[in-house]
């Protein structure tokens, strides 16, 4: 039943995607194209497409100039502690929320929910001054250990994610004399991959791309992450541009790989939580 | 409390067990949110250097900051640029997500594409869009001169500054355009057939099925977006150093709040900004959720009306 009006529409609604697909590619492919390309050729006007010769070199000179090295290692270190942090509180306190009955449940709940739209500077200068008086300045302490007491986000979609478990396994292995903690470890955890997964990703994601925390928390270029590494790398090579694209696509690799292999999560975790608003 | 039956010894450990569980988030929520709350409407009200005992000045804060003309500066750009960036946000993604939500071959591909550029957020993403604005050699500009255009300098001109971070923004807009698909693909088929079959357009069905439908995901995207917009502060500052230069056109207030607590230890006034900040989003948020009645459609709640 395909009417010559209806594949002209299919025609040009293909057209406009590859279109924009177009658009949402090109910084990218020009990030690739202009990090191989000679400092005297980055800056040609008009610009030329492909990088001619093609400089590999920039790489590992961009990377040798201030210690990326050492930043891709702080950024790990930091983002695989917050995941960890995060996924035993939050699967703590939601499995609690989900399925825990307790008078002032609901009401708690609500102030979990309040505090997710709580604006992050609020509490900032009170927290710097927590952790400045904890000696914790210039360490990864406040950057890391909140995450061992939940974020908000993550109890609210753990939650979510709980509530579709069907219940009768718990019940049996507590009438079996299970205790709560080993109906989560055995049972809770195993049936919940996928969202554990979602809040690993999601957690990985923000926090190495985090810029403001480590700002704040970070002076030392020892500690530096990738992003604070980034920035002062930015404000030394103003014009190399050359250099900045190959350190900036460096950085990036991680997450473009997490991306690729878990995309289905990130897409999940925003359909869990994004539907109940 | 008084009147509450006594709890059986079960629901009583079940209720303990709870709260065992919720530990973590107790002490959270104390130590970092309500205490940090609590410590900075008092700080709002002193002096305070960091180093020195803070001293109490009562309102003297907020007086001076109704003088500050940076303040009025910060956030007339905060809200320039939430009410440029918002319903761009609200409706390009909406329009995004249209287009993911096709049925054709290879869509798997495109959602990627478009969703790929919102998880990069961070320093990298916005030093890409330094050098795509770079007035003399960056691509936009260069395309632009194809068609005869000598483009601004955007990110070096008071006049085009924000306009460039809206560009930046723009390539996130991914996040959103995956939250409206979610909400596109549980509307059933069936209303959409039978409205076609009623004669209907499709701009009809658009506006008549598929808007009430989303209404709900419309408003929890315009909460979200209007909270994360207010907080701006990665792509001003590393784009213009801290500075929120050229002439403060990219002052954002967040980046003057950053400025005042931890460039000039200004512990006290950098309360009371946080406190200003929050009064107005809150205030804000507020003002959607009254408003939400009238326009949002919940499924079920449509019968008084």
């Amino acid at each position: 039943m395909v009417t010559g009006h209806s594949a002209l529409r299919r025609v040009l609604s293909t057209s406009i995607l590859v279109f924009t697909a177009g658009l949402f590619l090109t910084p990218l492919i020009w990030m690739i194209s202009s990090s191989l390309k000679p400092t005297y050729a980055v800056l040609a006007v008009p610009p030329t497409l492909l990088p001619n010769p093609v400089k590999w070199s920039n790489y590992p000179e961009a990377l040798s100039i201030v210690p990326f090295g050492r930043f891709m290692l702080n950024s790990l270190f930091v983002s695989v502690v917050t995941v960890i942090g995060h996924l035993f509180s939050c699967t703590l306190i939601a499995y609690g929320f989900a399925r825990l009955r307790a008078p002032g449940r609901d009401a708690l709940f609500w102030v979990v929910l309040a505090t997710m739209m709580l604006p992050y500077p609020v509490t900032m200068v009170p927290t710097f001054m927590l952790f400045h008086a904890l000696g914790w300045i210039d360490t990864f302490l406040p950057l890391t250990v909140p995450a061992f007491f939940g974020s908000p986000f993550y109890i609210f979609l753990l939650r979510q994610f709980f509530l579709t478990l069907p219940p009768e396994l718990e019940d049996a292995a507590r009438i079996d004399g299970a205790n709560t903690l080993q109906i989560i470890t055995r049972i809770v955890v195993p049936l919940s991959g996928p969202a554990m997964a979602t809040v690993a990703i999601f957690t990985f994601q923000a926090t190495w791309n985090d810029f403001l925390g480590p700002l704040i928390y970070l002076g030392n270029q020892r500690l530096f992450t990738v992003t604070l590494g980034l920035n002062q790398f930015r404000q030394s090579y103003t014009t190399d541009w050359a250099y900045l694209m190959a350190a900036s696509l460096v950085t990036m690799l991680p997450i473009v790989v997490i991306f690729l292999i878990g995309q289905k999560y990130f897409v999940q975790g925003i359909a869990l939580t994004g539907m109940k608003g | 409390m008084l009147h509450r039956p006594k709890l059986s010894p079960a629901a009583r450990r079940e209720a303990l067990t709870f709260y065992l569980c919720i530990s973590p988030w107790l002490i959270g929520v104390t130590v970092f949110v309500i205490g940090p709350m609590i410590a900075s409407l008092f700080l709002s009200f002193t002096d305070w250097d960091l180093f020195s005992a803070p001293v109490f000045s009562g309102a003297r804060n907020y007086q001076q900051l109704a003088q500050d003309p940076l303040i009025w500066q910060s956030l007339k750009v905060t809200i320039t640029y939430t009410a440029l960036y918002v319903p761009t946000e609200l409706i390009g993604g909406l329009l995004l997500a249209i287009l993911m939500n096709q049925q054709i071959r290879g869509i798997r591909f495109f959602r990627a594409v478009f969703y790929l550029p919102s998880v990069l957020s961070g320093v990298a993403y916005v030093i890409v869009w330094m050098w795509l604005l770079h007035p003399q050699a960056g691509l936009i500009n260069t395309v632009l001169r194809w068609f005869g255009i000598e483009g601004p300098r955007w990110l070096l001109d008071p006049r085009t500054a924000l306009i460039a971070l809206w560009m930046m923004s723009v390539w996130g807009l991914g996040r959103t355009a995956v939250i409206y698909l979610a909400g596109l693909q549980s509307i059933p088929r069936e209303l959409i057939e039978a409205a076609a079959i009623d004669g209907a357009t499709r701009l009809q069905i658009f506006r008549r099925v598929t808007v009430p439908l989303l209404s709900p995901t419309i408003f929890f995207n315009l909460v979200l977006s209007i909270i994360a917009t207010f907080q701006t502060f990665t792509s001003a500052f590393v784009a213009t150093g801290g500075t929120g230069s050229p002439l403060d056109s990219t002052l954002f207030f967040v980046m003057y709040l950053y400025r005042q607590a931890f460039v000039m230890n200004n512990m006290g006034y950098a309360s009371a900004m946080a406190w200003v900040l929050f009064l107005i989003i809150l205030l804000l948020t507020l003002l959607i959720v009254r408003s939400a009645r009238r326009w949002v459609y919940y499924e079920g709640a449509r019968s008084e009306a």
